[in-house]
């Protein structure tokens, strides 16, 4: 049985209420019922345990579950309803979807990021739906003059058995709106799951493949006008002037003025990031007219000082200095090498300076990943209308909660006069986690009194900023004269912040064990980027070891289960953040599935595996380089994300992130000349195609029954390794340099 | 500004414009077809692809002036009730993830199946060269392709 939350806390966890046109709907605190304590002595803030879900169920039968987060394509939509129509025994046939605008007075964590969404829903969203399903059972039992006790359901029906009556759950859902709420309900046994664990399709899909307007972009409104921004083409400069006399005159124009996204004083918070502050704003009637309006504005720009700039991270504040200059890459692969030389410690385990002392042989390699763009093939964009002291707001955005409270400083007006209406995101990858676009959305709006639509075209967004930072990250290893590693280094840092993860693997498996990072101050921005830090460190740490197995005679996969089997046996340290028993049965199944040790003449293999957001993926890339063209054959990969809930989606979310990954590792750069971004458009900044795709696309999950955890981002990481690791086996050579196809042309 | 009669899904629409709008905009701003995607404007990405007398063109790249006397298709106008057996091969193998790029996608698809009902893998990656997919679906576009070649 679950326990719902203490009485105090049970009232404003469950309420049933009765729908004005019949039927029921109970609304719930998902967050609050997977916490086995109560508020107060967990030190959580008390709006967790407000009402944040809803089931309502019609009397003609339709289940509507509402889903409280954001969909960019993680399949959440989707989901989410899954589990509470499981434990509710709904026929997910009767089952409708619908998307909750942003509420904070009652929603909780409305966001895309980390991976965490199933995670911390999985008990809740079920304890909600098992209560409906209870309510439901009391109501059939008074109907019926029966015992409670004696009645099963299955699929959309009540059944009693002993009577052979049967009702749908339509028919009880007014009543069951007035019994109440029960102390404790019984979950499923995974066992009898007929939702959970069988693949369902989108929610959506048939409103993408006829082209449906369910993105931001598609946004529009009565008297709805069009605007777009011209921001610096460097980094390091702003706006000193500009001559609008020609655009304004401009057919369609109807307004241009220079617009503040963020008051001077205002202390920014977590993702509070801009590239640039100070903009022009184009508004027209159309979005081509206002496009060729903003090329005939003439801009003047400057270079600004160094300045600093106070951040509000939520458990600390920090004084940040952002330098002037106009950076070039040449300048930042300097300062990275500099700063590399006085790292801070960041953990250390026995005393690797004497062993890497005495150690037979020493290897050391330096990776680098350059800065990288989303490019979210959605441009960014957002609606916003700002009239009678209120904020409409509609688009696409991955933490609305955090953004609400940015637009009610910068608009002036209290929070519960902003509403954000949440759209479909065409692709987020952490983008849209800096929503600047939608406080200048709504300055805009303010300032020209109408509605308007702010769209980004692909220049803007890609040399806008917010890219995966600059990394770098040396390795060292010692091996004894019995090839064993016994001492291990990493020296990691980027701009403007580091990738490590100290206490990740092979920390706990080393004796001797040091890891340091450093920071790059940089005027450029950077924020999160899918499975950020990991993105750039798995890929690093994963190529050492392959070499390192190599220097030590040994298979990689082999080499790699040694050191775990350390871990588990005699883990060294405390913090170490995996489970070196559920790593190893990862890697003993990729070697099953991929038929490891087998593969076919012409063939390159290369292997890797990573952990992260509390999920294991491991790779094995099959490829071919002819004439230099990398072929990729085929990808078999194992992942581990505890119990499947939509399987089919998650190997589509995992099949993407090995696209991703390939192309990524292959092409993504985003080069800096004068502060410049040197990619502007895909002409410049090369995507992978279906040609450079896999053709082939294995994916096996390890069963489990662990509650599930994160999937839209643990596949990534590894196969940026897997690859490097193929074409070294393919070309002879290790691959330091991200992209890799710049590293293969150059040498 | 220009008065054009144009042809979208066997309808005739009038436009006032520009003879140098760009057909993707004349079609969202003007039309309210917004199934037709904006994503490089340079004919890089694909999600802007519609049909010109059958043929796979971006429309970020078509003035209006040079579409007047054609018949043009959008992905609302592909199908009436959304099963043209590209649109029910995607839903089978539940290709999109976003879903933003998918529109261009599926109009490259129906066009290559119309020229060559029965592609083989590599027709199929040099038909789909120009569309990007930022989520990595390739491999279903392309299993779905084959599924809808068998169910023309």
């Amino acid at each position: 049985m679950t326990n719902l939350p203490d009485k105090l806390n049970r009232r404003s966890f469950l309420k049933v209420s009765a729908l004005a046109g019949g039927g029921m709907m109970l609304s719930f605190a998902w967050l609050a019922g997977c916490k086995p304590k109560a508020p107060e002595t967990l030190g959580l803030p008390k709006e967790w345990f407000r009402l944040n879900g809803f089931i309502k169920i019609g009397e003609n039968g339709l289940v509507t579950i509402l889903s409280p987060n954001p969909e960019g394509g993680q399949n959440i939509k989707t989901a989410f309803p899954m589990l509470v129509a499981e434990e509710l025994d709904a026929d997910w046939k009767n089952v409708r979807v619908e998307q909750a605008p942003l509420d904070t007075d009652n929603f909780t964590r409305q966001f895309i990021g980390g991976s965490q969404a199933i995670r911390t829903g999985w008990k809740a969203l079920r304890t909600a739906g098992a209560t409906a399903r209870n309510l439901l059972i009391q109501a059939a039992a008074q109907t019926w003059g029966v015992s409670a006790a004696e009645i099963s359901t299955e699929p959309g029906f009540l059944l009693h058995s002993p009577t052979g009556k049967k009702g749908h759950f339509g028919e009880f859902a007014s009543l069951a709106a007035t019994m109440p709420v029960p102390e404790e309900v019984q979950l499923k046994e995974i066992s009898d799951f007929r939702i959970i664990g069988h693949s369902q399709k989108n929610v959506e899909t048939h409103n993408i493949v006829t082209g449906k307007p369910l993105f931001g972009i598609d946004y529009k409104k009565e008297g709805m006008v069009y605007a777009m921004i011209i921001h610096p083409p460097a980094h390091g400069l702003r706006l000193k002037s500009f001559d609008d006399s020609s655009a304004r005159s401009m057919p369609g124009i109807l307004d241009i003025f220079q617009i503040k996204s963020h008051q001077d004083e205002y202390e920014r918070t977590f993702f509070d990031t801009t590239s640039f502050t100070d903009l022009v704003a184009v508004v027209g009637k159309s979005t081509w007219e206002v496009m060729n309006a903003k090329k005939a504005v003439a801009a003047e720009w400057e270079p600004f000082s160094t300045y600093e700039e106070s951040r509000d991270w939520g458990q600390r504040k920090e004084l940040r200095t952002i330098p002037g200059g106009l950076e070039s890459q040449e300048q930042q692969l300097q300062k990275m090498d500099e700063a590399a030389k006085n790292p801070r410690t960041v953990r250390k385990d026995g005393n690797p300076e004497a062993a890497f002392a005495s150690a037979a042989k020493v290897i050391e390699r330096t990776y680098r990943g350059p800065f990288l763009a989303h490019n979210c093939m959605e441009p960014m964009n957002f609606f916003a209308h700002v009239h009678d002291g209120k904020a409409e707001c509609a688009g696409p955005l991955q933490k609305p909660e955090l953004t609400e409270q940015a637009l009610s400083t910068r608009l002036g007006l209290p929070i519960e006069n902003i509403h954000i209406d949440m759209t479909r995101l065409g692709g987020g990858y952490g983008r849209r986690s800096y929503a600047h676009w939608l406080i200048e959305a709504a300055v805009i709006s303010q300032k020209v009194n109408a509605p308007v639509k702010l769209t980004y075209n692909r220049e803007d967004d890609m040399t806008g900023g917010i890219y995966r930072p600059m990394y770098q990250a040396t390795y060292r290893a010692g091996l004894d004269e019995n090839n064993n590693l016994v001492a291990f280094q990493v020296n990691a840092g980027g701009l403007v912040e580091p990738p490590l993860y100290a206490d990740r693997f092979p920390a706990g498996a080393v004796a001797n064990y040091l890891a340091e990072d450093w920071t790059v101050a940089s005027n450029v921005t950077v924020g999160s980027f899918r499975a950020p830090r990991s993105n750039f460190i798995a890929a690093a740490e994963q190529s050492f070891l392959d070499e390192v197995a190599e220097a030590a005679g040994k298979d990689p996969i082999e080499f790699r289960l040694e050191l775990l089997q350390k871990a588990k046996e005699s883990p060294v340290g405390e913090r170490n953040d995996y489970d070196p028993e559920r790593f190893a049965r990862l890697l003993e199944q990729l070697k099953t599935k991929s038929n490891w040790g087998q593969a076919s003449t012409g063939v390159s293999r290369g292997v890797a595996a990573y952990f992260c957001h509390n999920s294991y993926a491991a790779q094995v890339v099959d490829l071919k380089v002819e004439s230099a063209q990398v072929q990729v054959d085929k990808v078999t990969q194992v992942v581990d994300c505890g119990l499947l809930v939509n399987p089919d989606a998650a190997k589509n979310l995992c099949e993407g992130a090995v696209v991703d990954g390939i192309g990524t590792a292959m092409f993504g750069e985003l080069r800096f000349e004068n502060g410049a971004p040197v990619q502007k458009n895909f002409d410049g900044y090369r995507m992978i195609r279906m040609k450079e795709a896999p053709k082939v696309i294995e994916t096996h999950f390890v069963e489990s029954q662990e509650d599930p955890t994160g999937l839209g981002e643990p596949a990534y990481p590894p196969v940026f390794a897997a690859l490097a690791n193929a074409l070294y086996q393919a070309t002879g050579k290790r691959l330091y340099e991200q992209p890799f196809l710049k590293q293969l042309s150059n040498s | 500004m220009a008065l054009y009669n144009l042809n979208i899904n066997g309808k005739s629409q009038q436009v006032d414009v520009d003879p140098n709008t760009p057909m993707l905009w004349v079609l969202r701003d003007h039309l309210d077809l917004v199934g037709t995607k904006f994503g490089c404007g340079i004919a890089q990405c694909g999600a802007c692809t519609i049909h010109l007398d059958g043929n796979a063109v971006r429309s970020c790249q078509l003035p209006v002036s040079a579409a007047e006397d054609a018949k043009i298709t959008t992905i609302e106008g592909l199908s009436e009730a959304g099963d043209h057996p590209v649109q029910k091969a995607w839903i089978e193998h539940d290709v999109p993830q976003c879903g933003y790029c998918q529109a261009g996608q599926i109009m490259s698809a129906a066009a290559l199946l119309a020229q060559n009902p029965s592609p083989s893998d590599s027709d199929i990656d040099n038909a789909m060269n120009g569309n990007i997919c930022r989520c990595g679906t390739y491999t279903r576009i392309k299993a779905a392709i084959h599924t809808a070649s068998q169910n023309l």
